[in-house]
């Protein structure tokens, strides 16, 4: 079938960078580089050709209804552990792509293509070139996975798995010589355990999760995630065939004005199942007229409450749709999921039944073997706890933030990210910033059926958010090194996305995140061609100069990074240049390039958001956020255009910087691609009334995409273009840069006597903000105040349980002293008397054992093993004793 | 159905028949012949077992494939003693069969390029003590009768001991005594419990003794026989298995024995060990004390379950602070064995199934770290972490492989170590007796792990190289033997295989754990049935949903 082609697609995306990996990591030293290279890259290319095949097909208007590929199931099962009291544990490899996968699946592919082109040159001449390109193409499969599977398990796979090529990759040169290697590894470590104390939330929240839904499943197949949404499609296809005179309006009309009853549906229709979906619906309107409705019917037939009436409309078209034409792809039943019962769906639906009782009510959950009905109610049961609903959706989404705040980089757990830059190349420093880090994103996302019923939870994402976007903001004003002024850049970018789910914005936040992939990819590789550039030059320089490099290594450590260091190389490498113009644009949110209108969106979301929500603390959450960020942005355009100002104009403060050359076509033709999408991307979701751009684009066409996945999103809450916000949003960024360009113009950043460690920013030398400075150079100090009160007590703590309490206490006090000892002396009060009363082998048994318990026996001989032999008869013999003894009757 | 009783015996017998043609050997010279018998006799003894894999019914939750002797029938004034030949498997013991079978060729496969073997000659000894102890481990995990059960348990000590106490480091001796006797005190309480328990029951079979508890859960305390039966004797007698077991694992604080004995025995005494031999504490958890015992394991299954969690915290925490590289990994055994115990006192089909497996994992992942070592020891002849450096320089493969080991032993997710703990957390959480707290505690464990492992392949493979002394290390190269390599494959295979197909290893155990499960459950509901008031007293903090609690 059709469809089923595009879903045997999945398991190719995920396999074909896994093949390339094998080929790469088993025969990669006997390959060659340019073998090497074209098998990663292949590997990569293909697999984004087939993401566009599935994103293309998902976005095909005529396959809508059906909206989603049915899971894939690969292998037999995975998790499973039949149980007979409480949940069944089945937990499969399934594959599922809808929208929101399908975008993930195009940033990864389509990003991580042009990391794979742009490595062939940079990597060039590594002798780890085949390792590299196999990491990278684990990376890509891992990532994959992360995005298209169907369960939380399963995600976790690709998460940890990214998380373990991230490990690999940051510590990738960790066999350079001397401290700079161990450095390389150990950044990769914090990398990893970071993330780790991340997926101690993970595997929480999977638990939590799975014990009030029986599932780990997101949704079951054939099942809907927007039942509105792909009832109102459903609705815009008749309407289109209506216009072509192939539908009858007034019949779908009487419907939706409740008049007709199930005699005429069941005329109308001529599917066996139309009985059923009418019942479905006609519930819906019991429930609207007397509220006596079975709950359990309502809440399979009807996800969203509020939505009742536009629903009960959008019913009826559907209905008449079905009716009509046989060819449509689904039943009303099917769109509404009332095939299901609570318990066989996936967790999202199942939530928005279970959330949507009242105390005290019990719905049908699911049957059990016999076929009997289990009733369910708010109430969880996990062990001997009960709680409701609400609490354990806290907890779920509590966890699930840990996790995201691990590898999303937010607060508490960001500290990894910068140090990762600290590790080889752009490209992998990249491979995080670009890729990796938007997992915990994309997770939230998914998760948003859970956050729909928790605005305790919602809350507390939006502060998370918001303080990181701040926070990271400021960090990045203070770092001299160009790879970490980005990594906290992407850090605060993060955080906006995080924000923006907090703030119900949840489309806002994959679109920023698919417009910040791009530019924040720009920025990235540009800073790689400039820091190769740079490094270039300092070659040169020394080739020329005759000096012995090693010898000057050793004195003046040269960091072609660092960008006191630059300055100038506008002129020197004006590709590279430009395009990072575009990046530091688009990063800024001037109009038109990319960042504007994502983070146009997330703005305008927020207020929205503070302004109508009817919960005191989604106000507060909106309209903090709005603020926060509004400052946020004022400071990525402040950094960006410090950054600006120091690498690419003023003179060279290096010889280095001076001879820097241009990169070469592999590294340069993917950054001009990307500036190109950098400046156009963010038009694929142009908002109503942004004219003139609504000439040219579809109004808000990636919102639309992205819904049929997101039920937490009714359709119609897509929002115009605000020309005020937006304003207000270009005019801090323009006043930003104003301000940066007043302080940083004319080469005012320059380098000191002794080499880049003296270079000294204006800041630093004005008394108002040297202070700041200081603890934006510093990190905010988190890294020292992490320092102090986990890492250092940990150690401590461990050297004293395992020398002192496990060692010298347990282990030589307790069993070599007092244990021994005490036997010991026993045995020598005891060992005269018994030698008398006893037979002479045992003795010299016993006292041969007693003999080891005093270590004056020294090496085992043939004779002990003798001996021994007859002990241990000799407790055979007193066990067969021992055992009849009791048995032989006493007097009676 | 008597053939496949009689491929149990075969099983368990191979090894001794092994034994007896080693005995034909000279030791002096045939040392060739007698590595090949041995090691062909452990392949044979594995392909053996896979057949009875392959025969075994997972729909049966009892005993398959029994072979059963009378071989003791005694009149005593008026009393039949009677012991049994009893052997046969199911869920619960096939995988540890399994992973016997599968250690032991691995083991003497990497002992034939050990160095300490030629240096101390007596290889037809060695050779012989591995055959008794593959020997006597399956005896503890085929038999059904309580007294030979007790005797192959002593009897795995032996050839144990003399492995540590001739082949060990410097201080093998010392070790070797404080393994046996440890392990001997805990198993005196054992056979007094035994003891007692035939007397109540009037058998030594297990089978019968369960179906006795079936019918009156409450057996232990009312035995008319005893001058002074209470409340305190069922506990009593839980106990006394329990300290036998709990020595064996070893549950924290029984563990100071392990330290000693894995850094002091050689290299396939740790792999055994840690691969096997622990396993039987486990198991003898499981087979005995849940099912002699349901009511004492649900009273203490908290309290047990706490000592779990405190062995997976100390164990990571003490273990991140070593500076040999055995004792490093001795103490993760400590940790990972934790999660175990916790697993089988949540008392439910997650936490069990998740266990069994994790012991399985724990004997695949722990068991390569030891190759590893070994592999190492053999190169530089020391065990100190900072004598080691930038081994992965040298050797891609080889690091590759420890990576893939550590990151099993890590639990990272697509690899065998994950699915254990995953679904034994799973089943703590959902566990009545346990509950959230048992699990965030137990999950920290995960993050602790990351921590001292990764610090162990840095200090170990990363870095600069360093090498063993007299080496030159421009030229200094591991050069694996073909052995070395060929006993870190089958590791390998396993640890992809059960961490992306565990199904089947699921499957085999998914029967009798259920009805573990159930007849833990039942006795539950019996005893509230006939005693209610009493019962609901003691029980309350395990029964009863803390809905107080929960609601705050």
């Amino acid at each position: 079938m059709h469809m089923d082609s595009y879903a045997n697609l999945i398991p190719l995306v995920v396999l074909v960078p896994a093949i390339g990996a094998l080929i790469n990591l088993v025969l990669g030293h006997k390959l060659g580089e340019r073998i090497s290279g074209l098998v990663g890259v292949t590997a990569s290319v293909l697999a984004f050709i087939f993401s566009v095949m599935i994103f293309a097909y998902l976005s095909d208007p005529a396959v809508v209804t059906g909206m989603v590929i049915d899971p894939v199931a690969l292998f037999d099962g995975w998790v499973r552990v039949g149980s007979e009291a409480g949940f069944h544990v089945d937990i499969p490899w399934q594959f599922r792509v809808d929208t929101i996968s399908a975008v993930m699946l195009l940033v990864v592919t389509g990003v991580g293509s042009l990391i794979h082109i742009y490595s062939i040159g940079y990597m060039h001449g590594d002798p780890k070139y085949g390792r590299f390109f196999a990491f990278l193409n684990m990376f890509m499969m891992f990532m994959l996975i992360l995005v298209t599977g169907n369960n939380f398990l399963m995600m976790f796979v690709g998460w940890e798995g990214v998380g373990l090529m991230s490990y690999l990759l940051i510590g990738f040169w960790w066999d350079k010589s001397g401290p700079v290697g161990w450095k390389n590894s150990d950044a990769g470590r914090k990398a990893m355990i970071a993330n780790r104390v991340g997926d101690f939330g993970i595997i929480m929240a999977s638990i939590l999760i799975f014990w009030t839904f029986g599932t780990l499943n997101y949704y079951s197949p054939g099942e809907v995630a927007n039942t509105c949404y792909v009832l109102e499609h459903a609705h815009v296809i008749s309407e289109e065939q209506a216009e072509h005179g192939e539908c009858d309006m007034e019949a779908v009309n009487a419907f939706a004005a409740g008049e007709a009853d199930h005699g005429e549906a069941t005329e109308e229709g001529e599917h066996s199942e139309e009985g059923d979906a009418n019942a479905g619906i006609v519930l819906v309107q019991d429930t609207e007229g007397g509220g006596e409705a079975d709950h359990a019917e309502e809440g399979t037939a009807d996800t969203e409450h509020s939505e009742a009436e536009a629903d009960h409309a959008e019913d009826a078209d559907a209905h008449a749709a079905e009716g009509e034409h046989g060819e449509a792809h689904m039943s009303v039943e099917e769109m509404t999921n009332a095939n299901f019962l609570p318990g066989q769906m996936g967790v999202f639906n199942q939530l928005s039944t279970l959330a949507n009782l009242d105390e005290g009510e019990e719905v049908v959950w699911n049957l059990d073997a016999n076929g009997n009905a289990i009733m369910r109610g708010r109430e969880v049961d996990f062990g001997p706890f009960s709680t409701d609903i609400s609490v354990m959706l806290f907890l779920i989404i509590f966890f699930l933030l840990l996790g995201a705040t691990g590898k999303s980089a937010q607060i508490p757990l960001f500290v990894w990210l910068p140090d990762a830059m600290a590790g080889p190349t752009p490209v992998s420093a990249l491979m995080h910033a670009a890729t990796m880090v938007t997992a915990g994103v994309y997770l939230l996302v998914r998760s948003n059926g859970f956050l729909a019923f928790s605005p305790e939870g919602r809350f507390l994402i939006a502060i998370i958010g918001a303080s990181t976007a701040l926070m990271a903001g400021i960090i990045a004003m203070g770092q001299w090194d160009i790879k970490r002024v980005l990594a906290f850049s992407t850090v605060s970018q993060l955080g906006f996305m995080v924000a923006a789910v907090g703030v119900g914005a949840y489309v806002a936040a994959i679109f920023h995140l698919a417009t910040h992939a791009v530019f924040k990819a720009l920025l990235f590789l540009g800073s790689g061609s400039v820091i190769h550039g740079v490094e270039h030059g300092h070659h040169h320089v020394h080739e020329h100069s005759g000096h012995d490099e090693h010898h000057d290594d050793h004195e003046h450590p040269f960091d072609p990074q660092d960008m006191r260091n630059m300055g100038g190389l506008r002129s020197r490498m004006p590709i590279t240049f430009i395009t990072y113009l575009i990046g530091t644009f688009a990063l800024s949110g001037l109009p038109i390039f990319a960042g504007f209108w994502s983070k146009d969106e997330i703005l305008l979301d927020a207020l929205v958001h503070g302004s109508e929500s009817t919960h005191p603390l989604d106000q507060l959450a909106g309209f903090l956020v709005f603020f926060i960020l509004l400052i946020a942005a004022a400071f990525t355009a402040f950094y960006m255009w410090r950054q600006i100002q120091m690498v690419f104009f003023g003179d060279p403060r290096s010889d280095a910087a001076a001879h820097a050359p241009e990169s070469v076509a592999t590294m340069t033709v993917p950054l001009v691609i990307l500036a190109i999408g950098a400046t156009f991307i963010g038009l694929i979701n142009v908002p109503g009334g942004a004219w003139p751009f609504t000439l040219f684009y579809k109004e808000h066409e990636f919102s639309h995409f992205l819904e049929a996945s997101i039920p937490s999103v009714t359709t119609g809450h897509v929002l115009s273009f605000n020309w005020l916000v937006a304003g207000i949003a270009t005019l801090f960024a323009f006043l930003a840069i104003f301000v940066a360009h007043s302080i940083y113009a004319g080469n005012k950043a320059v380098r000191g006597e002794h080499g880049a460690e003296d270079g000294r920013d204006p800041l630093q030398d004005q008394p108002s903000t040297s202070q700041l400075f200081a603890a934006a150079e510093r990190r905010l100090y988190w890294d020292d105040f992490y320092f102090t009160t986990v890492v250092r007590p940990y150690q401590r703590v461990a050297a004293f349980l395992a020398n002192v309490i496990d060692w010298s206490f347990w282990h030589d006090y307790v069993h070599d002293k007092v244990i021994k000892r005490g036997y010991d002396a026993i045995s020598g009060l005891l060992a005269n008397p018994l030698d008398i009363g006893l037979i002479d082998g045992a003795v010299n048994g016993i006292g041969r054992l007693v003999n080891y318990f005093s270590g004056r026996f020294r090496t085992v001989q043939t004779g002990y093993v003798r001996t021994y032999a007859v002990v241990l008869l000799l407790g055979v013999v007193a066990v067969i004793v021992l055992m009849v003894l009791p048995l032989i009757p006493t007097g009676s | 159905m008597e053939n496949a009783g009689l491929l149990t015996t075969a099983v368990l017998f191979l090894p001794l028949i092994g034994l007896t043609v080693l005995l034909f050997f000279n030791g002096k010279t045939q040392v060739e012949n007698i590595k090949w018998t041995t090691f062909g006799f452990t392949i044979l003894t594995f392909l053996a077992s896979l057949v009875m894999w392959a025969n075994f019914d997972t729909s049966v939750a009892g005993l398959q494939m029994v072979h059963q002797w009378q071989w003791l029938d005694i009149q005593v004034g008026g009393n039949n003693i009677v012991s049994t030949y009893y052997v046969g498997v199911d869920g619960l013991s096939m995988l540890l069969v399994l992973l016997t079978t599968f250690v032991m060729p691995i083991a003497v496969l990497a002992s034939f390029s050990m160095h300490v073997l030629e240096e101390r000659g007596r290889q037809k000894l060695y050779y012989g003590f591995l055959l008794l102890l593959e020997w006597a481990m399956l005896g503890v995990f085929f038999i059904q009768d309580l007294i030979i059960f007790y005797v192959f348990w002593e009897v795995t000590l032996v050839p144990m001991y003399f492995l540590i106490g001739i082949w060990g480091a410097e201080r093998r001796v010392y070790a070797a005594v404080k393994f046996f006797l440890y392990t001997m005190a805990g198993s005196i309480l054992m056979l007094i419990a035994i003891l007692y328990v035939a007397n109540v029951t009037g058998t030594f079979l297990l089978p019968d003794i369960i179906a006795q508890v079936q019918a009156n859960p409450n057996i232990w305390n009312e035995w008319s026989g005893a001058a002074s039966a209470s409340d305190v004797t069922g506990a009593l007698l839980f106990f006394g298995f329990f300290v036998a077991f709990a020595i064996k694992v070893p549950i924290f604080p029984f563990h100071s024995w392990l330290p000693d004995a894995h850094v002091q025995a050689p290299t396939t005494g740790s792999v055994i060990l840690a691969g096997v031999l622990l396993k039987m504490g486990t198991y003898g958890l499981v087979r005995f004390n849940l099912s002699m015992f349901p009511e004492q394991s649900v009273q203490y299954a908290g309290f047990i379950a706490a000592l779990g969690v405190i062995g997976i915290i100390y164990g990571a925490w003490v273990s991140y602070a070593q500076t040999d590289v055995k004792k490093l990994v001795a103490y993760t055994s400590i940790s990972h064995l934790g999660f175990v115990v916790v697993g089988i006192f949540a008392l439910n089909s997650q936490g069990i199934q998740g266990a069994t497996l994790q012991m399985v994992n724990h004997g695949i992942s722990t068991g390569g770290l030891f190759l590893v070592v070994g592999i190492m020891y053999e190169r530089y002849h020391t065990k100190a972490m900072e004598a080691y450096g930038g081994i992965w320089r040298i050797a891609p493969a080889f690091g590759a492989v420890a990576l893939i080991i550590s990151l099993s032993s890590m639990g990272l997710p697509g690899l065998n170590g994950f699915i254990g703990e995953f679904t034994i957390l799973l089943g703590s959480l959902g566990s009545t007796y346990l509950g959230f707290f048992f699990t965030l505690f137990a999950t920290l464990g995960v993050i602790m792990a990351a921590v001292y492992i990764l610090s162990m392949f840095q200090h170990v493979f990363m870095g600069e190289l360093k090498v063993p002394h007299g080496e030159d290390a421009g030229t200094f190269s591991l050069n694996l033997k073909w052995n070395e390599v060929a006993v870190l494959v089958p590791i390998i295979v396993l640890i992809f295989w059960i961490g992306v197909q565990p199904g089947g290893f699921f499957d085999v155990m998914n029967a009798s754990t259920n009805e573990l499960v159930a007849h833990v459950e039942s006795s539950q509901t019996e005893v509230v049935e006939a005693n209610p008031v009493e019962t609901n007293a003691e029980f309350a903090y395990v029964g009863e949903p803390v809905t107080s609690e929960a609601a705050e």
